[in-house]
């Protein structure tokens, strides 16, 4: 494929993915959360009760689409691969983090860019820090860092996640009595388009992800590395895409004040950001990539999704994600630590001596 | 033969570009992923490298030649 037609496919996908985030807020998501893989996460794994943040508590639709569509399609094109065994508990701590560093900021990259698109300043902080962290993640990169590689693993192990988020979508449709939601009106878990909606938006963003590897982290990370823009042109457009629809849609509300399930800590927004965007950096894609590979078959972005779920837990059980109040003080403690930890792991990954 | 099989992106670009500083006309690598032989492909066209492809089993051997 040349590379105009690749620059192309990407940017036509990508106002495809900012149109569809930004639809499900008009159908019923937060405000500039149309999509949000750490709040989406989050609220699933309250909804589980693996933590009790009331405000928080929704089997996600979007994130059963996004590994589906991604799976359906790697099958479709002889893309489905399954492998792992590339440092499965470091990238469980890695995930953690990224979760925990998500949760300072109040979103995933890909909510950092809906944020921005909804005029929400305080993002721009947000993405200082993510390009900052993925800069320290690329200075390891280049002197050598790596998780090792993969292995072929048996087709079924590659099968169980997919298999999960099947069966997370039957628990949501049963709502069974030992599952948790958040009321109407009583916190962002409390706000969702509706079930079709938001599993036919996920199928479709999978899709394309999957068939443009899209990845908000690769974007800045290959532009460091390799002065190759592709992924970066599909980061901004989705920016731009949302950022029109916002506009036409009148959600478009730009300034510093208070902006939708948001903070005004610039410090900690910023600091948040670095840490998921090193984390990121150092798993090599950010948690939407992450979902996208465990849908193919990857079993070490499942292991990554296990560590954001877990670090979701943490976060609300332990008061460590910030609210739209600010953050909290056992939220800055764990980013600092989240940082030292993710800096130990890329130093430990990247000098030491040869085998 | 650069044996990348079992990384994922960004590493085998960057096996591929740390073995072009030694500047040779002809490298083979093996990746096991179709993300990565894109990857490759990409990075070396700029480089100013034509790159073939064969698929060998669930293996794809990249042959990177320099570009006349």
């Amino acid at each position: 494929m040349n590379a105009k037609k690749e620059i192309i496919i990407i940017s036509i996908a990508s106002a495809i993915i900012g149109v569809l985030a930004v639809s499900l807020v008009w159908f019923g998501n937060p405000a500039n959360m149309g999509f949000c893989i750490a709040c989406f996460i989050r609220d699933t794994a309250g909804s589980l009760g693996l933590h009790r943040a009331s405000a928080t508590q929704y089997i996600r639709p979007e994130i059963v689409g996004l590994v589906l569509g991604s799976c359906l399609l790697a099958i479709g094109k002889k893309e489905f691969s399954v492998k792992g065994g590339s440092s499965p508990f470091t990238r469980f701590i890695l995930g953690f983090f990224v979760m925990i560093g998500a949760l300072m900021f109040l979103g995933c990259p890909f909510r950092m860019i809906l944020r921005i698109a909804g005029g929400d300043f305080h993002a721009l902080f947000g993405l200082a820090g993510f390009a900052v962290g993925i800069a320290v993640g690329v200075f390891f990169l280049k002197r050598g860092y790596s998780l090792k590689r993969t292995y072929k693993q048996p087709v079924s192990e590659g099968l169980i996640f997919p298999a999960i988020q099947i069966i997370f979508l039957i628990l949501l449709i049963a709502s069974p009595a030992f599952l948790f939601f958040t009321e109407a009106g009583g916190g962002p878990g409390g706000s969702h388009a509706p079930l079709l909606i938001s599993l036919g938006v996920g199928l479709i963003v999978g899709a394309l992800a999957q068939r443009t590897r899209l990845c908000m982290v690769g974007g800045i990370r290959d532009f460091i590395l390799f002065r190759e823009k592709r992924l970066l042109i599909g980061f901004g457009t989705i920016l731009l895409s949302a950022l029109i629809v916002n506009i036409a849609l009148g959600y478009f509300h730009p300034g510093f004040g208070t902006q939708p399930i948001a903070h005004n800590d610039e410090l900690w927004n910023f600091l948040g950001m670095v840490l998921t965007g090193f984390g990121s950096a150092l798993l090599g894609g950010c948690p939407l990539r992450q979902l996208v590979l465990a849908g193919e078959g990857n079993t070490d972005s499942v292991i990554t999704w296990v560590g954001l779920l877990v670090g979701a837990a943490f976060a609300h059980n332990f008061g460590l994600a910030s609210s739209g109040d600010g953050p909290t003080d056992a939220g800055k403690v764990a980013v600092i630590l989240g940082l030292v930890v993710v800096t130990a792991i890329a130093c430990a990954n990247t000098f030491k001596k040869k085998a | 033969m650069i044996d990348a099989r079992g990384y994922s992106c960004p590493e085998p670009v960057l096996m591929i570009q740390a073995a072009m500083k030694t500047n040779e006309n002809c490298y083979e690598m093996m990746v096991d992923n179709r993300v990565s032989v894109e990857n490759v492909t990409r990075f070396a066209n700029h480089s100013g490298y034509m790159v073939s492809c064969e698929q060998k089993g669930n293996d794809f051997l990249l042959t990177i030649t320099k570009s006349e």
